[in-house]
């Protein structure tokens, strides 16, 4: 169906268009195409909902947990990274109790490894230092668990260190959807789970990466970072993302 | 001689090796078949040794991480060569109720080593499991593939001791 | 070969021949909990036994599947008297085949636990312990592969799942789903490939049914499988079984090979368009690959880790195509759906939850082993009628049902008649249906630590609070045994179990808490005991050092 049709008077051939339904969101009506998820169309509309395993341009996990959503009507909570509106749903982004939830999964996150926000590298720049910051968190009620775990500085120009680490996967789904390398997956189950590059192997020795630095810039926290850079110094760049995402999306086309 | 026993080992690799490819042919070297060829790897060379995970990624076109990911996921498969014997200790509810921890302790006591690990002559490997099935004979205890139900720490120290003898002997 | 229904019910005429021409058949259980006290070794003595008397011609005697009250192993059963004998040495072979025909032998006798036998009502298990599970013709000869006929032949798919749906059937993998609904929808998922899957990955500890059904009557999940598939328009099938039941595995790959054969598998079944093909999968030990999302995943040759849902398999399953999944017990009671009428099935069982249910009795009771009861019976017959009560005369405590997803039922329920709404309610579930017995000799404390750890270490790791949660609610709950615990501790407890249930992104996570809020909702004194006396009654933490040393 080309432009021309509709001058020639042809009716639309096309048997499954996409659908526009409407919804609220926090009372306010909005709109969205049936395949955005919640997120996606808060975000359109500057509704904030917190992320951390979210990134735009990259696979959905919905496995922080921290963009759980209530449902009118409904008890349960939904993670509105993978939740698709329906009509009418009216979705709160906003409550004590949401708010409560948020900073118990925030402090268990914390609670998990080392996070040492004082001599981090992205201190500053972390996103999950801004979480605590605009959440509320003042302290964690769960015990540390204090695990040990090892820094790899074995590659030429990058560091892994693990105590920072908080297992969103960003730099595994970058490597394989975006880079192509699939360096980097997930070792072990639970709480021992481990992000490792090849065969467990040091950074360094990785055949398979290309050192392109793409895992470094989407890590959240300063456990990816560059070489050299002291306490604090560590930004992260990833406006690249959504330029790839869109290139890409053009060259399908 | 050294030669010799080197190239022995070799063609026991070649003929092992061999039934690892037939599992993968029989899917198609499609990368599906990952968890089954990894099957065939541990059942044919007792545990999953690098060069085999690293066979198994190239043959399946599977990247490594992926490979050493499913491998150590999954708490079937096993990265370390096991024992000349192996016990394994059921940890079922109803062996636990049983006492299966009794004999986890006991073995601990007396071995020094705890489930998933193996003494350091090689002798015995120490397993846990979730639950043989065997729960009407709780606690079990599976020696050497054996399954035996009912039993004691002291029992199953006795049966460990019988193969420290037996090998001692030969 | 395409067999007709006259071949079927030729093969089924010569078998039931075949086992008339015997004045005496001896049927030894070689399960794996019998084979585990050296049935193997019975079975093959009696054979020899046999041949040296030369009584070959009327006197059979082979390996069945389980028979069920595997504590009094190994057990042999003696048809057409009926005769029960438990745990049978091989020096009693000669004296079993010199009291056939005459009086039991009443030192093995173990008929006189009829209640156990005769209290059960059994259609998932009619045929365990009477059938050779190696062989198909045995299974044709009770009537086997007929429901896939009629199926088949008679009906259309509609209609199967009609008959399902009336029925009453709900999923007996735990959550209790309406089949017939889970059907209707892979049936009206448009795309021209689809999926059945047989869930035998049973992981709960203290589970064993689909085991037991796998090793005894492997062909009537098969055929529940070929009528599944008929149903929902799908041409092959998929077995996911544990790694750790080998025997089940291997009976299972050679019923398939014999179902082949007989073309009840395979290209044109009973000379229709219908083909359906089944395949094994093993799984590798990761109890999260009972989750629906996590085991197409493991089939699929990846990490078995959930994903959110929707979509749901019916619409997204296996390579993204439509896929029914139900469990080996639902599969099972299929073929006896379909040859004797949903209205009959719906006639057994409780108002909300239709026909029987298997259960996995063990822990602290008499008869341990496998037992199909309607739905419906209340916990007290299970445990004191068929169980025949508490070892040593010990104080009933708890009831554990549903694994590491459910919940401690205490001595105040015992009358409660169960079915998948009254266990919700109570703070437990049915789950697949492994039921453990405790008495005064168990500390509910150990018992939630226990399933904690469990839960704890096949947690996935994928989202946050079931990876984080479950660890800190294991250290609590270590701290609560060993006596170092604070008086606001269960608080936390309840806590960190609301968060858990809440946010977690599967079923594993959301179902983790139970065994601990139930253990405390009953048994909140023992938690206090612990936490405030340090003392266990039960004497099994070592609270502070003194307890059971």
């Amino acid at each position: 169906m080309t432009d021309r049709d509709y001058f020639k008077g042809k009716p639309r051939t096309d048997v499954n268009p996409v659908r526009i339904l409407t919804f609220k969101i926090d009372g306010r009506d909005v709109t969205a195409r049936e395949d955005e998820t919640i997120l996606t169309v808060a975000r359109q509309n500057g509704i904030f909902i917190p992320t951390l395993c979210h990134l735009d341009g990259l696979s959905e996990r919905g496995a922080c947990r921290l963009c759980m959503v209530e449902v009118k009507g409904s008890d349960k909570l939904f993670p509105a990274c993978v939740t698709l509106p329906r009509q009418d749903m009216e979705v709160m982004t906003d409550s004590p109790r949401l708010n409560e939830y948020r900073k118990k999964i925030l402090e268990l996150l914390f609670s998990e490894r080392n996070h040492v926000c004082s001599v981090c590298v992205s201190n500053g720049h972390c996103e999950l230092q801004d979480l605590a910051v605009t959440l509320g968190m003042s302290h964690v009620r769960y015990e540390y668990l204090y695990p040990r775990h090892t820094i790899d500085a074995s590659h030429d120009r990058f560091s892994v260190d693990h105590n920072r680490c908080v297992l969103c996967l960003r730099c595994i789904r970058v490597c394989d959807e975006v880079e192509g390398a699939h360096t980097w997956d997930v070792m072990g189950r639970g709480i021992l789970c481990k992000v490792i590059t090849d065969l467990n192997q040091p950074w360094g020795t990785s055949e398979t990466c290309t050192g392109c630095g793409k895992c470094v810039h989407v890590c959240p926290t300063g456990a990816l970072s560059e070489k050299g850079k002291s306490v604090s110094e560590m930004s992260k760049r990833r406006q690249f993302l959504p330029y790839l995402e869109m290139m890409r999306r053009e060259s399908r086309k | 001689m050294e030669a010799k026993v080197h190239r022995a080992s070799e063609s026991l690799d070649d003929a092992r090796r061999r039934f690892v490819d037939r599992t993968m042919r029989r899917h198609g070297y499609e990368a599906h078949a990952l968890i089954e060829t990894l099957h065939s790897v541990q059942e044919h060379f007792g545990f999953l040794d690098t060069d085999s995970l690293r066979y198994v990624a190239k043959s399946l076109h599977v990247p490594l991480s992926r490979v050493y990911a499913v491998a150590t996921f999954y708490h079937y498969f096993s990265l370390q060569p096991p024992g000349e014997h192996t016990c394994v200790v059921c940890k079922g509810t109803a062996c636990y109720i049983g006492g299966a921890s009794d004999i986890l302790k006991g073995i601990e006591e007396s071995l020094g080593i705890g489930p998933g690990n193996t003494t350091e002559d090689g002798l015995v490997s120490i397993v846990t499991a979730r639950c043989l099935g065997a729960c009407g004979l709780a606690p079990a205890v599976v020696f050497d593939g054996e399954v035996r139900g009912k039993m004691t720490p002291a029992a199953v120290l006795d049966t460990i001791q019988r193969w420290a003898d037996h090998d001692a002997d030969v | 070969m395409t067999l007709t229904f006259e071949d079927l019910q030729g093969i089924a005429r010569i078998e039931e021949d075949r086992q008339e021409g015997f004045r005496h058949r001896i049927h030894v259980c070689v399960a794996a909990g019998c084979l585990s006290c050296q049935s193997g070794l019975i079975k093959d003595t009696l054979e020899k036994e046999v041949s040296r008397r030369g009584w070959e011609n009327w006197c059979n005697v082979k390996g069945v599947g389980c028979l069920g009250l595997c504590a009094a192993g190994p057990l042999i059963s003696i048809q057409p008297d009926g005769t029960y004998y438990q745990g049978v040495q091989v020096s009693d072979v000669s004296d079993v085949l010199d009291s056939l025909g005459g009086e039991p032998l009443s030192r093995l006798d173990c008929s006189g636990q009829l209640p156990f036998f005769q209290r059960q009502k059994k259609i998932v298990l009619e045929n365990c312990g009477l059938i050779d599970p190696e062989r198909i013709e045995e299974y044709i000869g009770r009537a086997g592969y007929e429901a896939l006929y009629n199926a088949v032949r008679l009906m259309t798919p509609g209609e199967v799942i009609d008959e399902v749906s009336a029925g009453g059937l709900r999923g007996r993998g735990g959550a209790g789903f309406p089949t017939g609904l889970k059907w209707t929808t892979v049936f009206k998922a448009v795309n021209g490939t689809k999926f059945v899957v047989c869930n035998a990955d049973e992981g709960d500890p203290g589970a064993f049914m689909d085991r037991s059904v796998l090793e005894s009557d492997p062909h009537r999940v098969i055929e529940g499988m070929a009528i599944a598939g008929y149903a929902v328009g799908a041409a092959h099938g998929f077995v996911y079984v544990r790694a750790e039941y080998p025997l089940a595995v291997k009976r299972l790959r050679t019923a398939i090979a014999h179902a082949e054969r007989f073309g009840v598998l395979g290209n044109n079944i009973f000379n229709t368009k219908f083909s359906f093909k089944v395949e094994v999968r093993l799984g590798a030990g990761a109890f999260v690959c009972g989750e629906e999302t996590a085991l197409i995943a493991s089939i699929e040759g990846r990490l078995g880790r959930p994903r959110p849902r929707p979509p749901y398999p019916a619409e997204f399953g296996l390579w993204g195509y439509p896929t029914l999944i139900n469990n080996v017990e639902t599969l099972a009671n299929i073929p006896s759906i379909i040859r004797r009428g949903g209205s009959w099935y719906s006639g057994i069982g409780s108002e909300s939850s239709k026909g029987t249910k298997v259960f996995a009795l063990a822990g602290r009771v008499n008869n341990t082993g496998l037992i199909e009861v309607p739905m419906g019976t209340t916990l007290r017959d299970i445990v004191f009628d068929i169980g025949g009560g508490i070892p040593g005369d010990a104080r009933f405590k708890a009831v554990q049902t549903g694994g590491p997803s459910g919940g401690c039922i205490p001595e105040q329920y015992l009358d409660l008649p169960i079915d998948y709404e009254s266990l919700a309610e109570i703070g437990s579930i049915m789950g697949s249906g492994g039921m453990i017995v405790m008495d005064e000799g168990s500390c509910m404390v150990d018992v939630a630590k226990f399933f904690m750890e469990f839960c704890m270490s096949e947690s996935c790791g994928k989202c946050v609070p079931c990876r984080v949660g479950t660890t800190q609610i294991y250290n609590l709950l270590c701290r609560i045994s060993s006596g170092t615990a604070e008086p606001n501790d269960p608080a936390r407890l309840e806590d960190l179990c609301d968060v858990v249930k809440r946010t977690s992104l599967c079923g594993l996570g959301q179902t983790a808490p139970n065994p601990v809020m139930s253990t405390l909702r009953y048994f909140g004194e023992e938690y206090r005991q612990h936490i405030e006396d340090k003392t266990c009654p039960a004497g099994v933490c070592q609270v502070g050092g003194v307890g059971e040393v």
